[in-house]
């Protein structure tokens, strides 16, 4: 299995910038970066795509085993089009979070860590964004943040996502 | 990405912020900053050849204290650092912000990245130090895409790079983003994760000033700590520490959230009573009275209300009324608020997030969290509470890093100070308060 | 030194202990589960919290450096509630389930929670429970019993060079596992199964075949590779069940291999003979001792008496004991025949007689190299301590260069190789003796004159000649190569013009053992007398079709042979060509001696009873000398015969690995263009013992040979996937794409009995294609 059958070359070309960050002998430092940039062309990560990593970075396959399972943002299975991680956490929860939480469940018929049966959105519960002073917040497909998340935003965010 | 929640008029932080000064939200770019006055501590060092102990010894005069949770003195970490060692080296930005109640660090990088880098590079000087990365929480991507591009403005402006502005200065600066771990704020955690590796503490000593990234020494500070540097350089140490008190020089950026009536973050000297705080946050939301405040990130000890109103909030004040400023995330809770059903959020927290390498922390916080849940369900027992106090005192102290000791502290903290609240839980399987979060 | 003070009693210790260095040189007891001395420090199991005065909490000893002065309490109140509260997270989630678990009486958590666990939980919380994994043939699972101390983890990154444990996840959902779908087999993988302080990891091969109080435990030491790892071999109701190692810090340290750990099921294997048989009208039938021996006895004087000594060949495995070997040669020579070998691999035999090859220093010293050259060796599969002493040493300032033939994973760092043909080793080593004498301004040696140094040899010499502390050292491969003596003489010379030290890894347990016995008896060597048939072959352990250079023409001398003595523990092939089989005892059964690769002499006891009939080989030698009246044959204990074997002098005194006169001659300059053959004995194909492991055989290095051959000849050969070759008209194997092999070259293992009927190791081979859909059974 060569990394070109796995990853395209335009995510190659990617991981390859990510790799130039750091010193020569430490290419494993792009793990990371590699995964999720592997995660985004194929929606998660499968063993083959994670073994095809461990090769590209001359990795022990289970040492990107234990990245991929250790960062919470890297799905080791397939999840809907749309996945959305809503903060729960204290601060959040406070100002509004549960509510929206129990809104999206609510209008999406799934509970956290559930996907739609139409494999449109995923559900899940989210530790501290970082994002606190925007409660409700939560993150659209890893990489997007949608703040202040009131249920008619949440409305237009789920009509817009579909 | 746009503007905060809640925009409000004027100067957004405060009328007395440094870091945050003239920040609208929109004036990100170089262009803007160098019109602020922006990178003018670094060319003042570059071109007037300051000696790097010179920096540093401005640092300590300054006060200015770790913001990233700790407190440590700034300008004493940077003398560790060997500068004439041979080898490689490294500077460190922890922009890993992942205590809940904090996001100042966000802020600042979204809307002012070039004073980081320039706070970066004033420390890569100081300590000799050619290249240096911003490790950035992984759940903010846009902050990430936004500082890739202040940094290449940066470089393109030769304030980054080989032969900065002409010197014989060169550092490099990258970004590496996290992908959802709060331990990776750890300090050590982080270097582990830059590594390529999970995010596992390493025991200390070695500190990362002898052995830090890749085995090299290494610095590390918070992005608000970087932050602070340009303007003491500008200004002195002496006028840093002016700002605050002694001993706790500056100003320090407030993450203000939960009850309030404007979360969000203020910029104030430290020093600034509580109370101030708390009006600049709008007061409470909907006029409802104050319960609780945790003062400096969730990992903090709680203070009930009277005792936050009479304190001020710098590091020697707080810690005096018995928790900590931590990062200087403010979360004020009502008196409509559960504190069991608080802590239980927390706990559960602690519980996701332990790295799960030594024993006390991965056996304890589950365990801490599964009794406060038992507890909050309605199925407590009278010896629980004394049980959590004794799990959580076998947790403390004990563990490889600080995380066992954030799931424990605020155990104890909501116990001691509202041990009726969840008395009656155990008692009545209800809860007092009568409308929940 | 450091001055410090532990439970009120000072002592100095080194710059740079730990408070735990401290507390080990104390003689003071604190509890872990995480450290342990040749891993990295993890601190993360907190067993070993101490008390140290001033701190204002307590701290891990295993972690914590000593500063002067410092006062440490272990048993202090502090100390002991940090303990106490330690060992309580650690039984939260623990199953407790003792009584069914293999580790049950060898349990460190076990012992500990004696100590220092409550009577009863205060836990009431569900318990965890984790699935186990498959970790393939060698290893058991129960992971709920894990206590997430990482030293299996460690143990891989560390010291097997190859990561295949990891814990994945994080928090309470922190579990150990392999990666997804691999099994955990390397050569060293058992020794997690010593290291997992609880019953998490435990032996599948023993699995709940006894308990550790059952077993009665032995000294003993390996019969299998030269290191002469030291053994601890545990015996129940008669039985070998176990193998573990037994820590010896300038040898094995606390490691073995899995062949050393495992190839003991060998033993038991089901096809030992158990009583002498001889054959007579073409059918075997049992008999007594005294008949087989006077049979044996009779046929051999036959034989000498019509056809003449030089008729009788003895042929014996570098794997049997020096009295063993001594007592094989002694006989011969009392016959009036000098044939009488062990080296039944090798083929070339030009090496002066006063070469007794070995290490060429102790296996200690080298972690001090600085500079290595390895020519000719797969060294993990086939020295896997050796390798991990080398491995060690890499990490830190040692250069490791590599002149072989298969560019296979070493899992070490490798700073330059030559992956060449068989034919071209000579030609590589000499363009790097070309360089190093260049670089010396030194002559070059007579037959190397207008050697060009490529660019590899160049790169070598340079590492070479810039280190202060170098060794070459010569593989298994390199001493059966046909040119073997010209590799010798080359690896010489460049070891004068670099001051190096040089030597030989040695292949069996008694490769040195064997020369000090005079089982290398000057007369006809191995090959030759499977070369020009003999009519009468004493066979000593060997199984001529399995452990000879070349097994056909070995099969064919077998048969053709008048009569044939076999003394084995095994029935082998020798039913269809001995005349006589004789039960010997394994190393388990029998005393004896190997002498290592690196000279030293180590003697063990017979450790359970012989197999029902079988009897020490050298008692049974001794009967032999008796009944064929040849003098000196009186001994009463293996003792005596060690002692006339080494004449009472120190082995040490005599290992050699100069040749007198280094010639080098002429250094063939291409191979003929036939294909080539790589030809290495597979790790667990070596001797009689390990072939008959089950467990070894599940694992990917004991799978079924394939011929292996890189993407070039893949496509001369016209071949394409679920392919089959045909070798030399009869082996048939399935072909496969690989890589790390050079050009014009095939890998087909020797020593295995698929590949028996093919020629000699390095001979070369005809392939023809067999088509997928034209399968024939073979
Ligand atoms: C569990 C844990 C989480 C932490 N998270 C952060 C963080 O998100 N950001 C940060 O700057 N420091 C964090 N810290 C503190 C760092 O370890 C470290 O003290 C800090 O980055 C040093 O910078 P400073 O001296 O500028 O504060 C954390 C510490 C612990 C124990
Ligand atoms: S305290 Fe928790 S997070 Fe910190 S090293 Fe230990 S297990 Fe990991
Ligand atoms: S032995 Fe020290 S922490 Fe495990």
């Amino acid at each position: 299995m060569s990394a070109s059958s796995v990853l395209s070359a335009a995510s190659l070309a990617r991981i390859d910038q990510a790799v130039a960050k750091y010193p020569p002998d430490q290419k494993r430092s792009a793990v990371m970066a590699a995964l999720t940039i592997a995660q985004d062309e194929k929606g998660w990560l499968s063993t083959e795509t994670m073994d095809c990593i461990a090769q590209y970075l001359e990795m022990a396959p289970v040492a990107v085993y234990e990245v991929a399972t250790f960062y919470t943002m890297y799905d080791r299975k397939p999840v809907g089009k749309c996945k959305l991680a809503i903060c729960t956490n204290l601060p959040c929860a406070l100002q509004g979070a549960t509510v929206a939480a129990a809104y999206l469940k609510q209008k999406l018929g799934i509970e956290f860590g559930e996907t739609t049966a139409d494999g449109a959105f995923t559900l899940k519960e989210a530790e501290c964004l970082g994002a606190c002073g925007d409660a409700p917040v939560l993150l659209v497909n890893n990489k997007r943040m949608a703040c202040a998340m009131s249920p008619d935003k949440l409305d237009k965010l789920i009509e817009e996502m579909k | 990405m746009g503007l905060p929640v809640a925009p409000f008029a004027g100067d957004m932080y405060g009328p007395d912020a440094v870091i945050m000064k003239g920040i609208t939200g929109a004036n990100w770019r170089l262009q803007d900053y160098l019109s602020r006055g922006g990178y003018s501590a670094l060319k003042k060092i570059l071109s007037e050849k300051i000696p790097p102990e010179q920096v540093v010894a401005e640092l300590k005069k300054s006060a200015l204290r770790g913001r990233g949770g700790a407190g440590f003195p700034t300008g004493l970490k940077w003398s560790f650092m060997p500068r004439q060692y041979p080898g490689a080296k490294y500077l460190v930005c922890n922009s890993d912000e992942g205590e809940p109640g904090t996001f100042k660090d966000r802020d600042i990088m979204r809307y002012n990245p070039h004073i980081l880098i320039e706070g970066m590079a004033i420390g890569a000087y100081a300590m000799g130090i050619p290249v240096g990365y911003n490790y950035i929480h992984g759940e903010i991507w846009d902050v990430f895409e936004r500082m890739e591009e202040a940094l290449a403005e940066a470089r393109a402006a030769s304030f980054i790079g080989k032969k900065i502005l002409g010197s014989e200065f060169n550092f490099e600066l990258h970004n590496h983003h996290g992908w959802g771990a709060y331990i990776c704020g750890e300090e050590t955690a982080l270097l582990e994760s830059l590594e390529g590796k999970k995010g596992q503490p390493r025991f200390k000593p070695p500190f990362p000033a002898s052995f830090g990234l890749y085995g090299k020494p290494t610095t590390i500070n918070n992005t608000e700590t970087f932050a602070a540097v340009p303007w003491i350089i500008n200004n002195g140490g002496d006028a840093f520490l002016a700002l605050g008190k002694p001993n706790n020089g500056g100003t320090k950026i407030f993450s203000v959230s939960g009850d309030v009536a404007r979360p969000g973050n203020y910029e104030v000297k430290l020093g600034t009573p509580f109370a101030k705080l708390l009006e600049m946050a709008g007061g409470m939301r909907d006029g409802k009275k104050l319960k609780a405040v945790i003062p400096g990130g969730s990992s903090m000890p709680v203070l009930p209300a009277d005792i936050m109103m009479a304190t001020d909030m710098d590091y020697d004040s707080i810690a005096k009324a018995g928790s900590m400023l931590g990062s200087g995330a403010v979360i004020v809770m009502d008196e409509t608020r559960c504190m069991v059903k608080s802590l239980l959020r927390l706990s559960y927290f602690y519980y996701e997030e332990s790295c799960g390498q030594c024993t006390p922390c991965r056996e304890g916080t589950g365990w801490l969290y599964r009794m406060v849940d038992r507890i909050e369900h309605g199925k407590g027992k009278p010896e629980d509470l004394d049980l959590l106090n004794s799990v959580a005192d076998n947790i403390q102290g004990r563990t490889i890093c600080a995380l066992g000791d954030a799931a424990a502290m605020p155990v104890r903290a909501f116990i001691k100070h509202y041990r009726d609240e969840f008395q009656h839980h155990i008692d009545h399987k209800q809860c007092v308060v009568p409308t929940y979060i | 030194m450091l001055e410090i003070e532990i439970d009120g009693r000072k002592l100095e210790v080194p710059d740079g202990s730990t408070v735990m260095d401290a507390t080990n040189q104390a003689g003071v007891y604190v509890p872990h589960f995480c450290y342990h001395k040749k891993l990295s420090i993890a601190a993360n199991c907190r067993m070993c919290l101490v008390h140290v005065d001033k701190a204002p909490k307590p701290l891990p000893a295993c972690a914590t450096p000593v500063t002067n002065g410092m006062k440490v309490f272990t048993h202090s109140e502090q100390a002991i509630n940090a303990q106490k509260g330690v060992m309580e997270f650690l039984l939260i989630n623990h199953p407790l389930d003792c009584p069914i678990c293999d580790q049950g009486g060898e349990c460190q958590l076990q012992d500990l929670a004696m100590g220092y666990g409550g009577s009863g939980s205060r836990y009431e919380e569900p318990k965890r429970v984790v699935n186990n994994k498959n970790l393939g043939p060698l290893i058991s699972t129960d992971m709920t019993r894990c206590i997430h101390c990482t030293r299996c983890v460690r143990f891989g990154e560390e010291i097997a060079g190859i990561m295949e444990l990891g814990m994945i996840g994080r928090g309470e959902h922190a579990e150990i596992i392999a990666f997804v779908g691999k099994t955990v087999d390397s050569e060293l993988s058992g020794n997690v199964i010593d290291l997992c302080p609880v019953g998490a990891l435990t032996s599948k091969p023993f699995r709940y075949s006894a308990r550790t109080w059952e077993l009665t435990r032995h000294s003993s030491v390996s019969p299998h590779c030269g290191l002469g790892s030291n053994l601890t071999v545990q015996v129940k109701q008669n039985r070998v069940m176990r193998v573990l190692p037994r820590e010896n810090d300038a040898i094995n340290e606390c490691w073995l291999s899995d062949k050393d750990r495992f190839a003991y099921e060998g033993l038991n294997a089901s096809d030992r003979l158990v009583k002498p048989m001889i054959r007579e009208n073409g059918a075997w039938r049992e008999v007594d001792w005294q008949v087989a021996l006077e049979f044996a006895a009779n046929g051999i004087r036959k034989v000498r008496d019509q056809h003449g000594a030089v008729h009788v060949a003895a042929l014996a495995t570098p794997h049997q004991t020096v009295e063993e070997l001594y007592l094989l040669q002694k006989l011969a020579h009392g016959l009036g025949s000098s044939n009488v070998d062990f080296r039944t691999r090798q083929s070339d035999f030009s090496a002066d007689s006063n070469v007794v090859p070995w290490l060429g220093m102790a296996i200690a010293d080298i972690a001090q190299l600085d500079r290595v050259l390895v020519v000719g060796s797969t060294l993990r599969k086939d020295h896997p301590l050796i390798a991990h002493r080398i491995r060690q040493a890499a990490k830190r300032h040692l250069q490791v260069n590599l002149i072989h033939v298969t560019d296979d994973d070493l899992a070490m760092r490798i700073t330059n190789k030559a992956i060449v043909a068989p034919s071209q080793m000579a030609r590589q080593l000499a363009q790097l003796v070309a360089a190093v004498a260049h670089a010396k301004g030194a002559p070059l040696p007579a037959g190397l004159a207008g050697t060009e140094a490529g660019d590899a040899a160049k790169r070598m010499a340079d590492s070479l000649l810039s280190g202060k502390n170098c060794a070459l050292f010569v593989g298994n491969f390199a001493q059966h190569h046909p040119s073997a003596t010209q590799l010798h003489a080359l690896v010489q010379t460049l070891a004068d013009l670099l001051g190096a030290k040089f030597g030989f890894l040695g292949e069996a347990a008694n490769s040195v053992g064997g020369y000090l016995a005079g089982a290398a008896a000057g007369g006809m060597n191995a090959l030759q007398m499977m070369r020009e048939p003999r009519q009468a072959y004493l066979l000593l352990g060997a199984e001529p079709e399995l452990d000879c250079y070349d097994p056909q023409q070995a099969m064919s001398a077998m048969k053709q042979a008048e009569f044939v003595v076999a003394l084995s523990p095994y029935q082998h092939q020798a039913l269809d060509y001995a005349h006589v089989m004789l039960p010997v005892a394994p190393f388990t059964e029998t005393s004896g001696t190997f002498v290592s690769t690196e000279g030293k002499a180590q003697s063990f006891r017979g450790l359970v009873q012989p197999l029902a009939e079988t009897r020490p080989a050298w008692k049974v030698l001794r009967v032999l000398g008796n009944l064929l009246q040849v003098d000196g044959f009186d001994y009463d204990s293996s003792e005596a015969v060690l002692k006339d074997a080494l004449s009472g002098s120190d082995p040490t005194s005599r290992l050699n690995n100069r040749l007198t006169q280094g010639v080098i001659g002429k250094i063939e300059a291409q191979g003929s263009g036939d294909i080539e053959r790589i030809a290495e004995v597979p790790i667990y194909q070596t001797d009689a013992i390990v072939r008959r492991a089950p467990s070894l055989h599940k694992t990917r290095d004991g799978a079924v040979p394939v011929a292996g051959m890189n993407g070039e000849m893949y496509e001369r050969l016209g071949l394409r996937d679920g392919d089959q070759v045909k070798v030399n008209g009869s082996s048939l194997l399935s072909a496969v794409l690989d890589e790390k092999l050079p050009a014009g070259c095939i890998r087909i293992p020797a020593g295995h009995p698929l590949t028996a009927k093919l020629a000699g190791m390095f001979d070369t081979v005809t392939i023809v294609r067999v088509a997928a859909q034209h399968k024939v059974a073979v």
